[in-house]
C-alpha cells in the first residue's frame, strides 16, 4: 500500500480550503442528476450530508436502523455547538477556536482540518438560524452563548440542554424537504451489512431490512458512511443502545484504514452506575460545569460517613470540602477539558474519597450558584439580598430555567432532588475521537468512500472538546463533503448506473447470509448481551481511564478469547427473516468482539499519555499526562490484514507550522 | 421485587395477537422499565422463548423511540416521562403490570410492542421544514433580532420528540398535537411565515389521509406528553389553519 497521503493543500493555513474549493472540479447540474450517493447513518453528519447532496441535484438513498432518521443520536447531544462568531466580543476569532481545538486535542489532529473546522463554524449558526432551529437567545433578542470547558471564551450557542436534538431536527426537516421532493429515498429500519467494492472502488452496499429480514443490494457512485462513533464497545457508555462501528468496520475489512481507535472520550459528568442491571449511562451536560462546583470531602471518614448515608454531604462545612479541580487547576478550574476532569475524578475516588454506595461517584453541588444567581436578582429586583429563604427561591428559578430539564433528568434515575442536595457523577465513555481514516477530502483509503462526523478520526485529535462534536458533524455534512465529494464523482459522469447484478454484490451478499446461517444456527446457551457486557468490563478495566502495558496485553488476550468463545456458544433466538433485535445485535456485538483487540493494540503502541489515552507509564510527578512528541507525533492508521490482532500499522505524521507543541496546561 | 407482567405479543402484522403472563422476580427499585424488560428479555431467552420485541434506543428520553401502553396510560404512570425514564420505585412488590403497545390505526403493529410509525415522517415531509438551501450564504444568524418570549416558546414546541404518546393516548387517536407543536414551532419564528400557509394546509391534509383522528379538545395528549407540549399550539395552528384557508 502506498504512504498515506492526506491530500491537504498547499499554501498558507487560512487560504487552504479557499483555494482547495476554487481548484476542485465540480460535477453539472445536468449530471448530478446521472448520479447517486448512498449515506449511512441520518445523524447530525448523515442527515445534513443527505440533505445537502440531494439540493445539489445528487439522487441520494439514506439509511438508519433506527425507525425514523430523526432518532439518531446526535438527537441527545446537550450542551451547544461552537461557532467562532464572537457575539460576545471577548476575543474569539477563527484563529482561537482552531488553536482551541487543536490545543485540546493535545496536538494529535491535522491543523489544516481543524482550521476548516473553526472556518465554516460560522456558517453553520446562520444556516441553522435560516432553518429555523430555535436557539436561546438573551431579552434584546439576539443569540445567547454559554462558555465550555477548556476554552476562555464564550462561544457555545445552544437551546437549553436540548441543543442536539434541535439541530438534528433542523437536519431532519432539510431531508424531509428532500424526501418530499423525491430527491432522497429514504431506507428506515435498515441496516448496513457491508460494503461492495468493485474495480477499487465503493459501488454499494448490502443492507439487512430489520423488520422482514430480507438482504437487499444497493448501488451507487460513491457511499459515505455517517454512522457515529464506538463507544458501545465499552458496553456501558452514554451511547444509544443500537449505536454500533458495523458500518465502520465493514469498510475497515474492505479496504479502509481505522485511525486512533484508542482515542475514547471519558465525559466527566454522567449518572454513576447504580447496579449490574445497568444497560447504559446518562449525561449530564458539560454546561452544568459552568455553574456547578465538583468536590469530594477533604477526610477520608467523611467520604464514609456519606457513603454510609450517616452524614449528609449538605452538612459538611466548607473547609472540609475538597474542590479538587479549583485546588488542582486554579486557571481553569471546574471548567477543564474532560479528559483531565475525568482523571482527576478517578484519582480521589480511588484514592478512597468517593461518595456513593460504590465509592465511584463526585458531588457537582449547586449551592454556590443558587446563592449568587438568588442574591443578583434580589438586587436586580430592589428585594432583600440578606433574606435567605428569598435569595434561595429566587435563586433556584435561575438555575432551573438554565437546566431544568438536566435537574429533572438527574432527579427521575436517581430518585433525589439536585436543587436541595449536591448531583453524584462520574465519568463515563461518550465519544470517540479515533474512527475511520479520512484525507482532506473527507474520502478513506477506498476510492469513493467516505466518512463523516464522529465516524472519522479527523478533526479531535486524542481528546475533544466540548460542544465540538455537533459542530463538526455539521460541518462535515453541510459545508465540507458536499464540496469534495464533487471533486471525485467529477470522473464519474461517464459511468451511468451501477448494477447490482455483479460476482461483487453476489459475493457481499452470500457472505453476509453465510454469517447470519451460522449465528441462527449456532446453539449455545449465552445470550448476545452476555458476551456484549464481559467485552465492556475487559475493556473499562484494561483500557480505560488509565491504561498500562500488562493490563493491555491481557486485555488483547481475553478479547480474543472471548471471540472465539462467542462463536462457540451464543445462542440467537427467533428467525433470520423477521423482526429480531437478538440477531441484530449478534452482528453488531461481532464487530465490536474485533474492535476490541485493535483498540487494546492501538493502545499498546502509543507508550505516551496524550489526551484521553492516559498511559501510567507516561506521567509526571504530579500525575498529569506526558506527551512524546519525538516519538508520537502522528496518526495511527491500521490496515486490516485478516485479523484484528495483525493489523499493519502505518503513520501519518503531523505536522505544526502554525502552533508551537506545548505541554498542555490548565493550571 | 417479584411483579407479574401481562405483554401483548404478536408475531408480525398479520398475526393475531394476544396477552401472555410472565413472572419476574429480584426487580430493583433503581432499574429502569427497560432494564426490567432486558431482564425479563435475558430469562426468556434461556428458557428458548422469544424475547419481547420492543423500540428503545437513546434510553434517557430524547429520541421518541420507546413506546409502551403500561397500564392503561401511554409511558406509564409517572409524568413528563419516557417509558426508559420511567423506575421500577414506582411500582409495588407484587404488581400486576399491562404491557401494550401504542395503538391507533395509523400506527400499525409490526411485531409486540413494536408500532410503525413512519406516517409522522410522512407528515413532516409535507411541510416540516424551511425552505432554505444549505449554501452557508443565508444573512447573518443576527440579523433578525427574536423576542425571547418568542423563541423559547418556539422551542418548547419544538421540543416534541415524536413518539406517539399523544396518539396513543387520545380517544380518537388524532395527531393534532404532534402536527401542531412543528406547525407552532415555524409560526412563532420569523423564518417560518413564508411558506406559513402551504405548510399548515399540507401537514393537515397528509395527517387526514394518514387515517389520523380528529380532536375533541379532550387535553388528554397534554397530560400524557412526555416533553409537556401545550394543548396551546392546537389552538394556534387551527388559527393557522383558518388563516391559511381564508387566503387559500
Amino acid at each position: 500500500m502506498a504512504r498515506l497521503d492526506a491530500k491537504i493543500p498547499q499554501g498558507p493555513l487560512a487560504d487552504k480550503w479557499t483555494k482547495h474549493k476554487n481548484n476542485i472540479q465540480l460535477v453539472s447540474p445536468a449530471n448530478k442528476r446521472l448520479i447517486d450517493v448512498i449515506v449511512v447513518g441520518t445523524g447530525l453528519a448523515g442527515g445534513s450530508a443527505a440533505a445537502t447532496l440531494a439540493e445539489l441535484g445528487y439522487n441520494v438513498k439514506a439509511f438508519c436502523f433506527q425507525d425514523s432518521p430523526r432518532r439518531a443520536h446526535s438527537i441527545a447531544a446537550q450542551g451547544g455547538i461552537n461557532a467562532a462568531k464572537n457575539y460576545q466580543g471577548d476575543g474569539d476569532s477563527v484563529h482561537r477556536l482552531f488553536y482551541d481545538t487543536i490545543k485540546g486535542g493535545d496536538y494529535r489532529s491535522r491543523e489544516a482540518n481543524v482550521y476548516r473546522l473553526a472556518e465554516v463554524s460560522t456558517n453553520i449558526i446562520d444556516q441553522c438560524v435560516a432553518q429555523g432551529v430555535p436557539f436561546a437567545r438573551d431579552y434584546g433578542g439576539l443569540l445567547d452563548n454559554r462558555s465550555f470547558g477548556g476554552v476562555l471564551v464564550s462561544r457555545t450557542f445552544y437551546a437549553k440542554g436540548q441543543t442536539g436534538q434541535q439541530l438534528l431536527l433542523g437536519a431532519y426537516s432539510a431531508m424531509n424537504r428532500q424526501i418530499g421532493r423525491g430527491k432522497i429515498k429514504m431506507y428506515s429500519r435498515h441496516e448496513m451489512m457491508d460494503l461492495v467494492v468493485v474495480d477499487g472502488k465503493a459501488r454499494g452496499i448490502i443492507t439487512r431490512n430489520l423488520v422482514t429480514g430480507e438482504i437487499e443490494r444497493h448501488a451507487a457512485h460513491a457511499v459515505v458512511i455517517a454512522s457515529g462513533g464506538y463507544g458501545n464497545l465499552f458496553y456501558l457508555s452514554t451511547n444509544a443502545m443500537g449505536s454500533n462501528v458495523s458500518a465502520a468496520w465493514k469498510i475497515h475489512k474492505k479496504g479502509a484504514y481505522f485511525a486512533n481507535p484508542c482515542f475514547t472520550q471519558i465525559h466527566p459528568t454522567c449518572i454513576p452506575v447504580s447496579g449490574d442491571h445497568q444497560s447504559k449511562l446518562t449525561l449530564m451536560s458539560e454546561s452544568l460545569r459552568n455553574d456547578g462546583r465538583i468536590w469530594v470531602p477533604k477526610k477520608k471518614e467523611d467520604a464514609l460517613a456519606i457513603r454510609e448515608g450517616r452524614l449528609k454531604p449538605t452538612d459538611l462545612a466548607e473547609e472540609d470540602r475538597d474542590y479538587y479541580l479549583e485546588r488542582r487547576y486554579p486557571a481553569f478550574g471546574n471548567l477543564v477539558p474532560r479528559d483531565v476532569a475525568s482523571r482527576a475524578a478517578k484519582e480521589r475516588c480511588d484514592a478512597g474519597f468517593g461518595v456513593n454506595k460504590t465509592g465511584e461517584a463526585v458531588f457537582l453541588d449547586f449551592a454556590a450558584a443558587i446563592e449568587r444567581y438568588g442574591k443578583e436578582e434580589a438586587h436586580v429586583k430592589g428585594l432583600d439580598e440578606n433574606d435567605n429563604a428569598l435569595v434561595q427561591k429566587l435563586g433556584k428559578a435561575i438555575v432551573k430555567a438554565k437546566y431544568g430539564n438536566l435537574f429533572q433528568m438527574y432527579e427521575k434515575i436517581v430518585d433525589q432532588n439536585p436543587y436541595e442536595t449536591p448531583m453524584m457523577i462520574y465519568p463515563a465513555v461518550h465519544y470517540t475521537m479515533g474512527g475511520v481514516w479520512v484525507d482532506y477530502n473527507l474520502m478513506t483509503t477506498i476510492p469513493g468512500c467516505f466518512a463523516i462526523g464522529e465516524a472519522n478520526f479527523s478533526d479531535h485529535g486524542a481528546n475533544r472538546l466540548g460542544a465540538s462534536a455537533l459542530m463538526q458533524g455539521l460541518a462535515d455534512g453541510y459545508f465540507v463533503l458536499p464540496y469534495t465529494i464533487g471533486d471525485y464523482l467529477a470522473d464519474d459522469i461517464r459511468t451511468g448506473p451501477i448494477s447490482t447484478e455483479t460476482p461483487e454484490f453476489e459475493a457481499a451478499e452470500q457472505e453476509i447470509r453465510n454469517k447470519i446461517d451460522a449465528l441462527m444456527n449456532n446453539k449455545g446457551n449465552k445470550t448476545v448481551d452476555d458476551y456484549h457486557r464481559k467485552l465492556g468490563k475487559i475493556i473499562w478495566n484494561k483500557c480505560g481511564m488509565s491504561r498500562n502495558e500488562a493490563g493491555l496485553k491481557e486485555a488483547l488476550a481475553e478479547v480474543r478469547a472471548l471471540r472465539e468463545d462467542f462463536y462457540k456458544n451464543v445462542t440467537v433466538p427467533g428467525t433470520p427473516d423477521s423482526f429480531n433485535e437478538s440477531l441484530a445485535k449478534a452482528l453488531r456485538v461481532a464487530d465490536f468482539l474485533e474492535l476490541g483487540e485493535l483498540f487494546a493494540k492501538d493502545a499498546l503502541e502509543r507508550t505516551e499519555s496524550c489526551g484521553g489515552h492516559f498511559r501510567e507509564e507516561s506521567q509526571s510527578k504530579e500525575g498529569e499526562a506526558l506527551r512524546n512528541d519525538d516519538e508520537f507525533t502522528f496518526v495511527s492508521a491500521w490496515e486490516y490484514t485478516g485479523d484484528p490482532g495483525t493489523a499493519k500499522l502505518h503513520k501519518e505524521s503531523l505536522s505544526f507550522e502554525n502552533v508551537e507543541l506545548k505541554t498542555r496546561s490548565y493550571k | 421485587m417479584k411483579l407479574t407482567l401481562k405483554i401483548w405479543r404478536q408475531a408480525h402484522a398479520t398475526a393475531k395477537g394476544s396477552m401472555q403472563t410472565y413472572q419476574i422476580e429480584d426487580v430493583s427499585p433503581d432499574m429502569s422499565f427497560l432494564e426490567m424488560m432486558d431482564v425479563l428479555n435475558e430469562q426468556l431467552i434461556v428458557q428458548g422463548i422469544e424475547p419481547v420485541a420492543f423500540d428503545h434506543d437513546c434510553r434517557e428520553g430524547i429520541c421518541g423511540s420507546c413506546s409502551m401502553f403500561i397500564n392503561g396510560e401511554a409511558h406509564g404512570p409517572d409524568r413528563l416521562i419516557t417509558t426508559c425514564q420511567l423506575h421500577m420505585r414506582k411500582f409495588k412488590d407484587g404488581d400486576t403490570i399491562y404491557i401494550e403497545p401504542f395503538r391507533a390505526k395509523a400506527f400499525p403493529v409490526i411485531k409486540d410492542l413494536v408500532v410503525d410509525r413512519t406516517a409522522f415522517d410522512r407528515i413532516q415531509h409535507a411541510g416540516g421544514f424551511v425552505s432554505v438551501n444549505t449554501s452557508g450564504n443565508t444573512q447573518d444568524a443576527n440579523a433578525i433580532p427574536i423576542e425571547k418570549a418568542d423563541a423559547e416558546k418556539a422551542f418548547d414546541a419544538a421540543t416534541c420528540i415524536g413518539c406517539g404518546a399523544c396518539v396513543a393516548t387520545c380517544k380518537n387517536a388524532s395527531a393534532m398535537l404532534f402536527v401542531s407543536a412543528k406547525v407552532s414551532q415555524f409560526a412563532l419564528l420569523p423564518q417560518g411565515q413564508v411558506e406559513a400557509t402551504d405548510r399548515v394546509l399540507n401537514m393537515v391534509k397528509q395527517m387526514d389521509e394518514e387515517g389520523f383522528g380528529n380532536c375533541t379538545n379532550t387535553g388528554a395528549c397534554e397530560v400524557e406528553c412526555p416533553k409537556g407540549i401545550s394543548l396551546e399550539n392546537i389552538a394556534r395552528m387551527n388559527r393557522e389553519f383558518l388563516s391559511a384557508n381564508v387566503k387559500g
